[in-house]
């Protein structure tokens, strides 16, 4: 049988994955309190370099004071930061050797396109040539040459997007880092810019560090995410791993979709690692091992797509097979998101499937109140105790 | 529904006009007056204007005064700035609502108060009083309209553009220069333009804190009305209307040329990306 991964692997890159791979970036048990609020709480990461890292998490979480303490804007009131093996303590922010894209864009509004990528090389004194050189390369790099006279209100919103990353990364900083740079377009837009990214990543070769609350976002353009919530890392993993196997319940909800079953472990056994869960009525039978003991309450994460639905007919290779009724159908286009009510007690369990509309004409299609059979593979979900 | 202007819009409007400018039109009007009375028409002249070229006091005033001006709004518009600055920035430090309170008091505070208490203040420090005594009261009171004006400027200022500048390393002091100040400046005009113009025709302050041998237009003005009013008063109360008049309308067309040019850029730009 072919070794089984998570997920796609996108290039050989995994320098998290040798213990003695000196960080680039290293946040040190690091607190940040605002009066009696804890922004980041004695949280401690590596950041490898030429990597391209999302902080991940919703508004409130600390991901964006994580990263204005990087840039020298906040000051941790514990912990040490170094970036390439030096402490950041002390440094202000005008001497540091990274460079951050605004939410805002913050350009400045009295100065042309090409003047304010040239500001940062200006205060380092280069000599003119120089500087218009790499104002230069910076416009071609954005695809800019075109409005390089303009004035910040004469452009559009996708437009300054790029004058904003253009101008952070004229200084060839160590770490270019981006606070919600993408939030500001509309959809289309964006999507492309997060390919323009990674491309642009892919050529200087820079350690970006991302913040967004965007979890489609984190996960097209990074190489590893950090989920943060309440001023910790709730996981640091790539974005398969966090998507397949969530550690927690928490990670499993904020990215994508998820149904989350309780359940109790009802047996354990060595051969296979095979443990049967019980919940509402009907067994889960999974090939993961657990911690947890006979008896004890755990969720079972399982994503939609991974449920198949049936009517009747059952799927004899897969090991879990539960009855269900139709109850609702949200048709997206792509695919329809069928919701089912299972099992046997007085409260309704709802499990989500996707169904993929992969024909335009279907014979017989599932419809309201439809008696369907769910059906999954042991691998299929995780086990999560919290 | 009426179009065009009902009855009662065509008399609020006269009736408020005329209010707030008949006064100043008979001023202007008088200020041509041939004859020596102010009251009674005498024919159409000039000899007013003429005469008032060689009145060496009030011509002396009216230089005083344009230093006091100056001076004292250009104090007011670096103190005022400062002044914007710490409120609308500093955030949450101690006291912070006492002060930003305490510097708008003046602006109501009755001038009669400001101008003995700056008088008992100059007296008790046993300051001779004239030029320098009037620049310092004006500064006061004027330091508070230009902190409000600057204020409202800075309220909508996006304070990453600051830290932007100085994550691509600019120093603060630098960048205040280099960024702050020309985003704010319409702000920082505008307030010392109103410094200004408060100077120039304050009456009462300037009466508490002057001297000898500093004597402003206002004050000259006025204890010659008491003596009786000159057609030479309306002619140099006519000049300042014009130069106020002149003022506003430019500042105001600067104002809306600047709009219409940045409204124009915007539709070019969306224009050119649909």
């Amino acid at each position: 049988m072919a070794k089984k991964s998570i997920g796609p692997v996108r290039r050989e890159f995994t320098p998290w994955e040798t213990p003695d791979h000196p960080p680039f970036i290293e946040f040190r048990n690091v607190t940040k309190m605002f009066g009696d609020f804890t922004a980041v709480d004695n949280l401690s990461l590596k950041i490898y370099e030429r990597e391209f890292f999302a902080l991940l998490g919703g508004s409130g979480c600390g991901k964006t004071t994580l990263m204005r303490m990087l840039a020298g804007f906040e000051a941790p009131t514990a912990g040490q930061i170094f970036l390439d093996g030096q402490d950041l303590a002390g440094i202000p922010a005008f001497r540091r050797p990274s460079n951050m894209m605004f939410q805002s864009y913050a350009l400045f509004p009295h100065m042309s396109v090409e003047k304010n990528i040239a500001f940062g090389l200006k205060q380092d004194k280069l000599d003119a040539a120089e500087i218009r050189d790499r104002v230069a390369e910076m416009l071609r790099l954005t695809k800019l040459e075109q409005f390089a006279k303009r004035k910040p209100h004469q452009l559009s919103g996708g437009q300054r997007q790029r004058v904003a990353l253009a101008r952070s990364l004229a200084k060839r900083p160590k770490v270019l880092l981006l606070d919600e740079p993408l939030g500001a377009l509309d959809r289309k837009l964006r999507e492309e810019t997060q390919f323009e990214l990674m491309n642009i990543q892919e050529e200087l070769k820079t350690t970006f560090l991302i913040v967004t609350h965007d979890q489609e976002e984190a996960m097209t353009v990074a190489d590893r995410i950090a989920v943060m919530d309440k001023g910790k890392l709730v996981q640091v993993a790539t974005p398969a791993e966090i998507y397949e196997a969530p550690n927690s319940r928490f990670v499993a909800d904020f990215i994508g979709d998820v149904n989350l079953i309780e359940a109790k472990v009802s047996r354990k056994s060595g051969e296979g690692t095979l443990l049967e869960s019980v919940c509402e009525g009907f067994a889960i039978e999974t090939n993961q091992e657990t911690d947890a003991g006979i008896g004890d309450r755990v969720w079972y994460a399982i994503r939609p797509e991974k449920v198949r639905i049936a009517h009747g007919r059952r799927d004899q290779d897969a090991a879990n097979q539960i009855d269900g009724l139709v109850w609702d159908i949200a048709y997206l286009g792509d695919v329809s998101i069928i919701h089912s009510k299972v099992g046997e007690s007085e409260k309704d369990t709802i499990l989500r499937a996707t169904f993929a509309n992969v024909s335009r004409m279907v014979d017989n299609p599932i419809t309201w109140d439809d008696e369907v059979v769910l059906s999954f593979d042991r691998d299929a979900g995780v086990i999560l105790r919290g | 529904m009426t179009r065009g202007p009902s009855w009662f819009n065509v008399t609020s409007l006269v009736v408020g006009f005329s209010f707030l400018y008949l006064p100043i039109v008979l001023l202007v009007i008088y200020s041509f007056n041939k004859s020596r009375l102010v009251t009674v028409w005498g024919g159409f002249s000039v000899e007013w204007y003429v005469s008032l070229l060689h009145n060496e006091q009030l011509l002396d005033a009216a230089w005083v005064t344009l230093r006091v001006a100056f001076v004292s709004a250009s104090v007011a518009t670096v103190l005022g700035t400062a002044a914007a600055l710490v409120l609308v920035r500093s955030g949450r430090f101690f006291g912070r609502s006492l002060f930003s309170g305490m510097i708008f008091a003046p602006l109501v505070m009755p001038e009669v108060i400001l101008g003995l208490s700056l008088l008992l203040l100059f007296v008790a420090m046993d300051q001779s009083r004239g030029f320098w005594t009037v620049i310092l009261a004006h500064t006061t009171f004027a330091m508070c309209y230009v902190a409000v004006v600057v204020q409202s400027r800075l309220v909508g200022f996006d304070k990453s553009i600051e830290e932007a500048a100085e994550d691509l390393g600019c120093p603060p002091v630098k960048t205040f220069f280099l960024i702050t100040l020309p985003i704010i400046l319409p702000g920082v005009v505008a307030g010392w333009m109103l410094a200004f113009t408060l100077s120039l025709d304050d009456l009462v302050v300037a009466s508490f804190t002057t001297g000898p041998g500093a004597t402003t237009l206002p004050m000259k003005i006025y204890s010659q009305v008491r003596l009786g009013v000159t057609p030479e008063i309306n002619a140099v109360c006519t000049i300042l209307v014009v130069l106020v008049t002149i003022g506003v309308i430019a500042a105001s067309l600067a104002t809306r040329r600047q709009q219409v040019q940045k409204e124009r850029d915007e539709r070019t730009a969306f224009g050119a990306e649909g």
